[in-house]
């Protein structure tokens, strides 16, 4: 019995020190609740670091949280076992990220969608407001009724900045133009409620809309069932999911976590990581509007000319875009 | 056409879509607690059936393989929680739960090892799902006055597993009220000792009450994730059984009143995504979370002021066991 102590503590401790020893460069990635294959979020993260890992053959750490009260322990079971660089996908990971850091201070942390202000942590942050604009300017352009919506998940001020980037896109192109938005729900619950997400849709078509756009995680592939049931057009959110429904996406509007994940491991890879707040917008092409063969035929040469124009605008600094987040 | 009377065919049709899926579970979760067993469980095994519909159908393409899978996982559940605590006399709200959390992983688990997708199962398209069915002459009634609007917005264009429903409303009434078996059902749950003497098993009732509702649990399972929903998505019965298992005290345990119930209920909800964000008369825009919670403070009003008491089945949660 001893003996298989003793064993198991001098493995223990082996295997704690080794890490240490060999000073290589040790990316991970902590996934959030949505898992790496939600098709949307997540997986964009998860996308970026496999491009790392290909392009590099460096190989990263992974975990995937299952539950609130993980995500704190896998940040630092990352950085104790050794890791150079934790990414957290995720603005819930934000409080679990700051008391880390702390810990650690010769980790590098990178935290996505969210804000911790430490000498060792990147906060990556999407200009998702710009993004809706260009969406919202495709709605009321696609929109025969003059109608159209918008079905957000959790009640929450990331949601919020979603919303009015939409609504000052449609209202830029149409100052007329009627818009409907409803919430989900406000418990985290409102992520994965398709059910919900399609009664909202149907309501809102029902009252005239009949473009509409969904930032509501798994919610939104109810609603943009919903819009494919009913024969009307729906817009995606943060993966390109034109391909789910082609014909009545109208588009995606795009967040390229992927790039995100990539360009921290690769900055941290070749020394050039700084901590701080980085912010991604149109400029950095860090949001987009998708346009791909399966929504090619809704987007005309006229809708395309005039949301590339405002987009240009954006990104000069001449058309100026409210942040919710901001204000 | 009238406007708020067409608001009014909008939301009831809302309101039978949402309902659909919550009087299934009710009644079939009626059939569980009229025989004595408390049916907590009735959240976890809508979860799981829809699990299986989605899956099944998304393999198979077919809505109706993925509807006998529903109802087969199901009613296995069912007798999982009765191989718990009828034969072996465990405690019914801590099988039940068990059932609510095993299978709120095991979903999410299982979908993630089969289809790699965070739990979700692939969009369902086509024959792999029950769509909404046209009734004859719907389009041709529509500008009959008040009538036409009813059938054409309401009755038509659901899904068949609606009008199963429907169906099933009327007949669960009639099996637990003018049938031996309803009568011997309720029997057990009131005084299964009166009901062992005279020579009948209360075993075996209360095992045939729970597959029964095991079947009704599965098609409101597979009413969520291929009828009303194109696949499956964690968690995605969102307190259904739960709000199902109310409905039915509420109701008292009888099939009318917890119909209403649910009605009530689907009602609610309906309204909800109608008034948010809509300007009322005199009072302005509501807030969000006030237009959430009405669902719910309408239940306690209901309950704490209407309603009257509840007496629920007086063998309820009690494992028979015969006199030693």
């Amino acid at each position: 019995m001893k003996s298989i102590l003793t064993a198991l503590v001098s493995v223990a401790l082996l295997a704690g020190i080794q890490p240490l020893a060999a000073q290589e460069f040790a990316p991970a990635v902590v996934f959030d609740m949505g898992g790496k294959y939600d098709k949307s979020f997540n997986e964009a993260a998860f996308n970026g670091a496999e491009r790392f890992k290909k392009e590099t053959g460096v190989a990263y750490r992974e975990f995937e949280v299952t539950n609130e009260t993980q995500r704190e322990q896998a940040i630092r079971n990352m950085a104790r076992r050794g890791a150079t660089i934790v990414v957290g996908v995720g603005f819930s990971q934000a409080a679990g990220m700051e008391k880390v850091a702390a810990e650690f201070p010769n980790v590098k942390f990178t935290l996505i969608d969210g804000v911790v202000v430490k000498p060792n942590v990147q906060s990556i942050l999407f200009k998702e407001h710009e993004g809706s604009f260009l969406v919202g300017m495709a709605a009321a352009m696609a929109s025969k009724t003059g109608k159209i919506g918008f079905v957000g998940g959790m009640d929450i001020p990331l949601i919020r900045k979603f919303q009015l980037g939409y609504e000052e896109g449609a209202k830029y192109v149409d100052p007329k133009v009627e818009i409907f938005a409803n919430m989900t729900g406000s418990t985290p619950a409102a992520w994965n409620d398709p059910t919900r997400g399609s009664e909202l849709a149907r309501s809102q078509f029902d009252r005239g809309a009949d473009v509409v756009y969904a930032a509501a995680g798994a919610t939104g592939i109810g609603v943009l069932q919903a819009a494919k049931d009913k024969g009307k057009l729906a817009i995606g959110v943060d993966s390109n999911q034109n391909h789910l429904h082609p014909g009545t996406m109208l588009t995606s509007m795009v967040k390229r976590v992927d790039l995100a994940v990539y360009g921290a491991f690769m900055a941290a890879k070749a020394g050039t990581w700084k901590s701080g707040v980085a912010n991604l917008g149109l400029a950095e092409d860090g949001v987009a509007m998708a346009l791909d063969a399966d929504n090619r035929k809704l987007i005309t040469p006229a809708m395309e000319e005039r949301i590339g124009a405002a987009r240009r605008n954006i990104i000069a600094g001449t058309l100026k875009v409210t942040d919710y987040t901001a204000k | 056409m009238n406007e708020s009377f067409l608001i009014l065919i909008v939301l009831a049709d809302s309101t039978v879509r949402v309902a659909a899926p919550l009087v299934l579970a009710a009644l079939g979760g009626m059939f569980a607690e009229r025989s004595g067993v408390i049916d907590i469980g009735l959240e976890g095994k809508m979860l799981a059936a829809a699990f299986a519909a989605a899956a099944i159908a998304a393999t198979s393409g077919s809505a109706l393989a993925g509807l006998g899978a529903a109802i087969a996982v199901s009613v296995l559940l069912s007798l999982l929680h009765g191989f718990a605590c009828i034969t072996h006399r465990g405690n019914q709200v801590v099988s039940g739960m068990a059932l609510n959390i095993v299978l709120a992983g095991l979903t999410v688990v299982v979908g993630n090892a089969w289809f790699g997708r965070g739990g979700q199962t692939p969009q369902l398209e086509g024959s792999a799902r029950f769509a909404p069915i046209d009734l004859p002459f719907a389009a041709q009634v529509q500008n009959v006055p008040v009538l036409g609007p009813i059938y054409a917005g309401i009755i038509s264009g659901q899904n068949i597993l609606v009008y199963v429903t429907a169906a099933v409303v009327p007949l669960t009434a009639w099996l637990l009220y003018r049938t031996r078996f309803g009568l011997r059902l309720r029997a057990v749950g009131e005084t299964p000792g009166a009901v062992d003497t005279a020579g009948i098993s209360v075993s075996l009732t209360r095992y045939r009450a729970l597959v029964l509702g095991g079947v009704m649990c599965g098609l409101s399972g597979a009413y969520l994730s291929i009828a009303h929903n194109a696949g499956f998505v964690r968690d995605m019965s969102a307190g259904k059984g739960y709000l199902a298992l109310a409905a039915l005290i509420f109701g008292k345990w009888r099939p009318v009143p917890t119909l209403l119930a649910c009605i009530l209920f689907a009602f609610a909800d309906a309204i909800q995504s109608r008034l948010q964000g809509k300007a009322l008369p005199i009072v302005g825009v509501i807030p969000v979370q006030f237009i959430q919670a009405l669902p719910y403070v309408l239940t306690v009003l209901l309950l704490a002021g209407f309603v009257g008491r509840a007496i629920a089945p007086k063998a309820i949660g009690v494992p028979y066991a015969k006199e030693r």
